[in-house]
């Protein structure tokens, strides 16, 4: 799949003097290691802050929708804003793995496993929010075309909250499966390395028999190129979708023809900034430092000034059009001049700040490789990015055509709770994985190994470079 | 090295003499006063006995529910001219569309030649910007199809600067007095800025293509890589400026010839549709060397590369495409849809037509992946593809300056052959100046070894 000669001129991809069997040493080490106690601390922490927001759902859905800040003019606040925003930090995962391979980009290969975790767990987080907001979650099902007693009574194909079902659920098992694919040969690999019994029972059970024939390969490599190939419109039609919530509406604001590839660059922009920021904590615990290398973090800082470019365009965009149209009630909107000098300016600032001023720094080289600096950044674009979603569902309906209905919004502890809650359990979900999946993907770096090991790199330019 | 086949030439040159004329004719032969829109008119009653803008009106009617909808959407769309609006005729406006068809002719078939050269400039630097390791071999033949910028551009901007009030009715001052909407516009659209946008659109394209040839010439003599390094630069910052440019470039160009109406979409749309064609130009050019035994180090899997290329982007121009339509179709407000109720009511056949040819057609034949590697399959591919996107200009003009005055015609036909005459002689040329082979490229050997 890859070309055997590589340019002298790029970068190597693994550093150090590597092996194949170091790659699966290094790989399965903390797998087959104990838990240290940062771990547990941290985990602990993530768990509790889990069991909090549990315990705001449970509250919000035996009590009612009401002990949320929403009001008669704000029905979509906190819940929408954190569904899109774990949604969108979905996608880099899915990019990573899927747009990346039709590229064949090599860098992905070490950061992909991880942003694939990053993707499942995070639309997990993302799935509890169209069930919980809802004032009657109990007859959720009822969003599903299932013949009924009520006359096959059928749900309406024409709302974007519905399509959002199907978008949301078909992402997620098509991301699951191929996720799982890529892992039969590292699941294989454990089994084949542990002194267990039990984790080799286990990861038996998990790695479905691999035994790495040739067959097997051709077919892994076929369903890996279909599936990808598959997953690319995925990634962009799902989160399309999730951008019609908005776009098909009549609100100002909300009707933009650009929703649609603008919210998908900004799901990259910001999934790519989570990926940031797991993975510069996770190659320094995990001693990942040589297969996670400086050259990743760069790659991936540029694939956030590329998605931020095209955000910011259409941020310039929105706010031009918002001018041209000559429309009155454009005027509210999160990207207009009434929304940078109203009550929400400091939410329209801080969105400016973090997605447009604060991402420009990686422009330089220097910043772009500088591993503290990107962490900053990363986690500073998290925030933007929510700011965005917050702005975009918040600020264009506190104002919208009747001033009569004008209001602000004010979160309770309870919207506040379950978002934390959401994070909370998103790390616990990710923790655990750290701790028993391969977090790299092994097969997949050691194919690259001899084309762009930093040893084998080094073997060729004493060599001619042929 | 290339040379242009004399009978290529010979036909280039053929084209452009047939087109010239059919140019000319058409600006010759435009009705000059009202009396010879009253004659065009009553011939027109007579062929057809009856009214077929009304018969067609309904079907927008009967979707909407609400009698003469479409007829008040039409005039809205349509009438947004000097004449229509302070119409003192039904026939004044008539004369001025029909006035304005040669123009509308001209100017399809000349943009849609200069995307091309922009487009191809526009994946040129993407190659560089991205340290692209299978196309390096293509980068000759891509400085070749942006030969055609530099004379295409200065088409264009003579077009857009002096079409006026044919192409855009917010330059009439007379309008814009009684107009609150284009008052508030003014701003923007206001003929100076107008210019001095249109200028520096060309100087930038045009700056970045004379440099990174420069580079990329000076490459192939030098035994660093210090030209590579420029170009890298240069693309990143042309890549930026294109992405701005671009978007204004339609708003000026495109949407401000229906000033009323606006989409944030728009933009990307345009890129959608000139980048497509502009992969499927290269492709096309590459079979067409290579049938001449000038690309011996190109192989099928770069052609297979340039396939997935033209098929990935044809999905990509139709998701914009519908996001675009289906959005101001769903909301329905009636400032937006009249855009599409004129588009659908008087071009149907087109519009429908489009996506069949951009999207139904590459994606059947495209889809299999031995296809994509035998050259007769990627040109019947590319045929459908361009003659689809020639359509999408089309339709992105016609309907907003010549309304339901459209016809396909000697005008229309005459612009696409003189520019394709054109586009063909001065491309042949470009590629000739030097060797197809580029050399010293710091990815030139990755590329030529590159399979799959």
């Amino acid at each position: 799949m890859s070309s055997h000669y590589e340019a002298p001129i790029r970068e190597p991809l693994v550093l150090g003097e590597k092996s194949y069997q170091d790659i699966s040493a290094d790989v399965a080490a903390p797998v087959l290691g104990k838990a240290n106690k940062s771990w547990w601390i941290v985990f602990t922490i993530a768990l509790i802050a889990f069991l909090w927001g549990l315990g705001c759902i449970i509250y919000t859905v035996s009590t009612g929708i009401g002990v949320w800040g929403l009001n008669k003019t704000v029905g979509w606040a906190w819940d929408i804003t954190n569904f899109v925003w774990w949604v969108g930090i979905g996608h880099a995962g899915t990019l990573i793995s899927a747009v990346l391979l039709l590229f064949r980009q090599k860098w992905r290969m070490a950061v992909n496993r991880s942003a694939e975790a990053m993707t499942i767990f995070a639309v997990v987080q993302a799935g509890l929010f169209p069930i919980i907001h809802m004032g009657r979650p109990w007859l959720a099902y009822w969003v599903l075309p299932i013949p009924n007693q009520f006359g096959s009574l059928w749900v309406n194909f024409n709302s974007p909250l519905l399509w959002d079902v199907f978008a949301i659920s078909t992402y997620l098992s098509i991301s699951l499966v191929f996720w799982w694919t890529g892992l039969l040969p590292d699941f294989a690999m454990i089994r084949d390395k542990t002194k267990s019994p039990f984790q080799k029972k286990i990861y038996g059970i998990l790695s479905f028999g691999w035994s790495g024939r040739v067959k097997d390969w051709q077919r892994f490599e076929e369903v890996s190129l279909v599936l990808a190939g598959l997953a690319t419109p995925l990634v962009l039609s799902v989160h399309t979708i999730v951008s019609f919530d908005f776009a098909t509406s009549v609100v100002p604001g909300w009707h933009s023809t650009i929703y649609p590839p603008y919210f998908v660059a900004g799901a990259i922009f910001s999934g790519f900034a989570m990926v940031q920021t797991l993975l510069i904590i996770m190659r320094k615990v995990s001693n990942l430092e040589n297969y996670i290398t400086i050259v990743h973090i760069e790659y991936m800082n540029k694939v956030i000034l590329l998605t931020g470019g095209i955000v910011t365009v259409a941020y310039a965009t929105e706010y031009f059009v918002m001018w041209y149209s000559g429309v009155p009630y454009e005027d509210y909107t999160y990207l207009s001049y009434g929304a940078a000098t109203g009550p929400y300016w400091w939410a329209f600032w801080a969105l400016i700040i973090c997605n447009f001023v604060v991402p420009m720094t990686l422009w330089v080289k220097k910043y772009r490789r500088n591993i503290i600096w990107t962490f900053i950044v990363a986690l500073i674009i998290n925030i933007g990015m929510w700011f965005e979603r917050f702005n975009i569902i918040v600020v264009n309906i506190t104002k919208d055509r009747l001033t009569s209905s004008w209001t602000m919004f004010q979160p309770t502890f309870v919207d506040i709770g379950t978002f934390v809650g959401t994070i909370g359990f998103f790390f616990v979900l990710f923790l655990l994985y750290a701790r028993t999946f391969p977090v790299i993907a092994q097969a997949e770096v050691k194919t690259i190994l001899k084309s762009s090991g930093e040893k084998f790199k080094n073997l060729r330019a004493k060599h001619g470079n042929d | 090295m290339y040379t242009l086949p004399s009978k290529l030439k010979l036909f280039s040159i053929v084209l452009m003499v047939l087109g010239l004329a059919g140019i000319i004719f058409g600006f010759m032969t435009t009705p000059k006063t009202i009396d010879d829109v009253k004659k065009i008119l009553a011939e027109e009653e007579a062929h057809h006995g009856v009214d077929h803008a009304e018969d067609t009106a309904n079907f927008i009617d009967i979707a909407r529910g609400e009698e003469g909808y479409s007829g008040a959407a039409m005039e809205h769309a349509t009438d947004l001219s000097a004449e229509g609006h302070g119409a003192s005729s039904h026939e004044e406006h008539v004369l001025h569309q029909l006035q304005t068809r040669p123009w509308s002719a001209t100017f399809v078939a000349a943009f849609f030649f200069m995307m091309i050269a922009l487009g191809v400039l526009v994946f040129y630097a993407i190659q560089f910007a991205s340290q692209a390791g299978w196309s390096p071999v293509l980068y000759r033949v891509m400085e070749g199809i942006t030969s055609y910028l530099l004379p295409g551009s200065i088409i264009v901007f003579v077009l857009v600067i002096f079409a006026g009030e044919h192409f855009y009715p917010w330059q009439n001052a007379d309008l814009v007095a009684e107009d609150k909407i284009l008052q508030g516009k003014a701003g923007y659209l206001n003929f100076p800025f107008f210019i001095i946008r249109a200028a520096i659109y060309l100087l930038g394209w045009n700056i970045y293509r004379y440099y990174s040839r420069k580079n990329s010439l000076a490459q192939a003599e030098a035994n660093n890589f210090d030209h590579y390094r420029k170009n890298f630069k240069a693309s990143v910052f042309f890549l930026i400026f294109f992405l701005l440019t671009e978007a204004t470039m339609a708003w000026d160009w495109f949407m401000s010839m229906t000033p009323h109406w606006y989409s944030t979409l728009f933009a990307w749309y345009v890129f959608a549709t000139m980048f497509v064609s502009s992969i499927t130009v290269i492709a096309l050019v590459t079979i067409h060397l290579k049938s001449k035994g000038l690309l011996s180090f190109v192989s099928d899997r770069h052609l297979h590369d340039l396939a997935k290329y033209m098929f990935a982007f044809s999905i990509f121009w139709t998701y914009l495409w519908f996001s675009q339509f289906m959005l101001i179709w769903y909301s329905n407000i009636p400032e937006e849809v009249t855009y599409f109720i004129i588009r659908i009511q008087e071009y149907q056949g087109l519009f429908f037509g489009m996506l069949i040819l951009n999207f139904v057609f590459p994606m059947l034949v495209l889809m299999n992946s031995d296809f994509k590697k035998v050259p007769w399959f990627v040109v019947i591919a590319a045929v459908f593809i361009l003659v689809g996107h020639y359509i999408d200009v089309f339709l992105l003009v016609m309907p907003s300056t010549v309304g339901h005055n459209w016809g396909f015609g000697i005008p229309e036909i005459a612009a696409l052959l003189f520019f394709a005459g054109l586009f063909i002689m001065v491309v042949g040329n470009g590629l000739g100046k030097v060797s197809l082979r580029p050399k010293n490229d710091p990815f030139i050997k990755e590329s030529e070894n590159y399979h799959f």
